[in-house]
């Protein structure tokens, strides 16, 4: 029982080993062909329509609904205390520091990683990566950077849109439900969050995108056994990316907030 | 002079070894047949022939140049020169067939835009696939996504060619399409390693046969010496009195 134990957590180090490898090689092979030219623009703006625009409804639906819970809860809560008052500045500064834009990266995490691992595991078990090889072109330039790159640049924007529309939602829960002027509530959360409240959320987004595209890419990468192994790899990519996200954002809200201090 | 010569090639997946002392030449202009039961190792030495697979130990020497322990970045100018037939064509489904055989062009050449696209139509009308250009992979048969494959790995003129079972699940019309465009790309000079179970294209088109069994080339031999020596492990295989 203790060798079987002993041994499946040797497995388990084991596997936690040669992923963060994995992750480590993946990233240095991205900045090491990422500065080589040629660069291909084309690839690239095909990724952000692939992995941007078509998670904007996700994104629309998840922010706004969101908003409108919080506004709801915290309003609800608040009205015993006759704090109704400060509902806009609590839902803002929530939304804009912390659920904005983690419940979007968590959703692009769903949508896209998901996306990206299915795609490239089965272009592997179609030979496709290793017809970009045999064709003398490298699979990291050629798809790696591209999904990479996209999230860089979609989820950040995507964040920003889900800080607007949980806020609307709240608006429109504060007017409707709790009776609050929704000209008082616009302007309560203009006077109230600041630059530090919106950037130390935004700022995440950068690393959340890197949490979700590598990961994915990797899991992909690395599918061998045919289509069975696509289904778990997109699985353990939407896992990893996910708890990345949420374990990663305690540590950066730590980093976010020595840095708001130093400021 | 060989064009690719291996020696003591060996090759191992974790504890499970495939090769342990494999050993063969090729010259120019010849096509080496490499024949061998199923689970032999015969596609894996064909992609480590190309970088694909990672060698264990031993030589590949591909035009004089050692490329066992090449890195990455390495094999990429040598792939040029050096095409891979993948058994089932390995397209890339996101592109149509004109795109698909593009592919090569755009990477490695600076041929213009109408220059690219007339090699394309005349590489698709060599190949018998005139009016596919604008098809996606799925919207052809099988026989038709082979040819495509060929017709992408030959784009750039290689000197050498590696065909993974080119005519594997083929009828015969289409085999037999196969077989001429190999013979076709032989008349010009092209240096060919063939992977096969198909024995009537294998001695179609094959100058000589390498028989990989227990993980070592057993017999090496022209298809006349096989046809006169019924004692040999081909002629064995063949008749399918051994695996």
């Amino acid at each position: 029982m203790n060798t079987s134990l002993a041994l499946s957590a040797k497995e388990w180090l084991d596997e936690q080993l040669y992923f963060f490898g994995g992750l480590v090689y993946l990233t240095r092979d991205c900045l090491r062909e990422g500065f080589k030219s040629p660069h291909n623009g084309k690839l690239l703006v095909e990724q952000i329509y692939q992995v941007g625009y078509r998670s904007f409804p996700l994104v629309l639906v998840t922010s706004g609904a969101i908003g409108m819970v919080m506004a709801l809860q915290f309003g609800y809560g608040l009205e015993k205390f006759g704090g109704k008052p400060y509902v806009p500045r609590l839902v803002a500064s929530t939304i804009l520091r912390e659920i904005g834009p983690m419940f979007t990266s968590l959703m692009f995490a769903a949508r896209v990683g998901a996306g990206i691992a299915s795609e490239i595991g089965s272009m592997v078990v179609t030979q496709q990566i290793d017809a970009i090889r045999a064709l003398g072109s490298s699979p990291i330039k050629k798809i790696v950077i591209p999904r990479v790159l996209a999230c860089l640049i979609v989820l950040p924007l995507l964040a920003a849109m889900a800080n607007v529309i949980g806020n609307i939602g709240g608006l429109i829960v504060g007017a409707m439900e709790l009776n609050i002027d929704p000209q008082f509530y616009f302007r309560r959360i203009i006077e109230t969050s600041n630059i530090k409240d919106y950037m130390s959320g935004f700022g995440k987004t950068f690393f959340f995108a890197l949490f979700i595209a590598i990961p994915s890419c990797y899991f992909g990468l690395n599918v061998k056994n045919g289509t069975q192994e696509v289904g778990v790899a997109t699985r353990k990519a939407v896992v990893t990316s996910s708890l990345l996200i949420l374990i990663g954002d305690f540590f950066l809200a730590k980093v976010f907030w020595v840095l708001e201090k130093w400021l | 002079m060989a064009v690719i010569e291996v020696k003591n090639f060996k090759k191992s997946f974790g504890s499970k070894s495939v090769h342990e002392d494999v050993s063969f030449y090729v010259k120019k202009g010849e096509c080496l047949g490499l024949v061998g039961g199923s689970g032999t190792g015969k596609s894996v030495l064909l992609r480590s022939l190309i970088g694909l697979e990672r060698s264990d130990g031993g030589t590949i020497q591909i035009n004089g140049q050692e490329v066992s322990n090449l890195k990455e970045q390495d094999w990429i100018p040598l792939r040029k020169n050096v095409a891979y037939a993948f058994q089932g064509g390995a397209l890339f489904d996101s592109m149509t067939i004109f795109q698909n055989l593009a592919y090569p062009l755009d990477e490695h050449s600076n041929f213009s835009s109408a220059q690219k696209q007339d090699r394309i139509l005349s590489q698709l009308s060599d190949f018998g696939l005139a009016g596919t250009e604008h098809l996606y992979p799925s919207e052809i048969s099988g026989g038709m996504q082979k040819r495509v494959g060929l017709a992408r790995a030959m784009m750039l003129e290689p000197e050498v060619i590696l065909y993974d079972e080119p005519t594997a699940g083929l009828d015969p019309y289409n085999t037999k399409r196969i077989q001429e465009l190999i013979l076709k790309l032989k008349t010009k000079g092209v240096t060919a390693i063939l992977v096969t179970h198909d024995m009537p294209t294998a001695f179609a088109v094959c100058d000589k046969f390498a028989f990989l069994k227990d993980k070592v080339i057993k017999e090496q031999g022209t298809p006349e010496q096989l046809k006169n020596q019924p004692n040999s492990l081909i002629h064995q295989f063949i008749e399918g009195n051994i695996l």
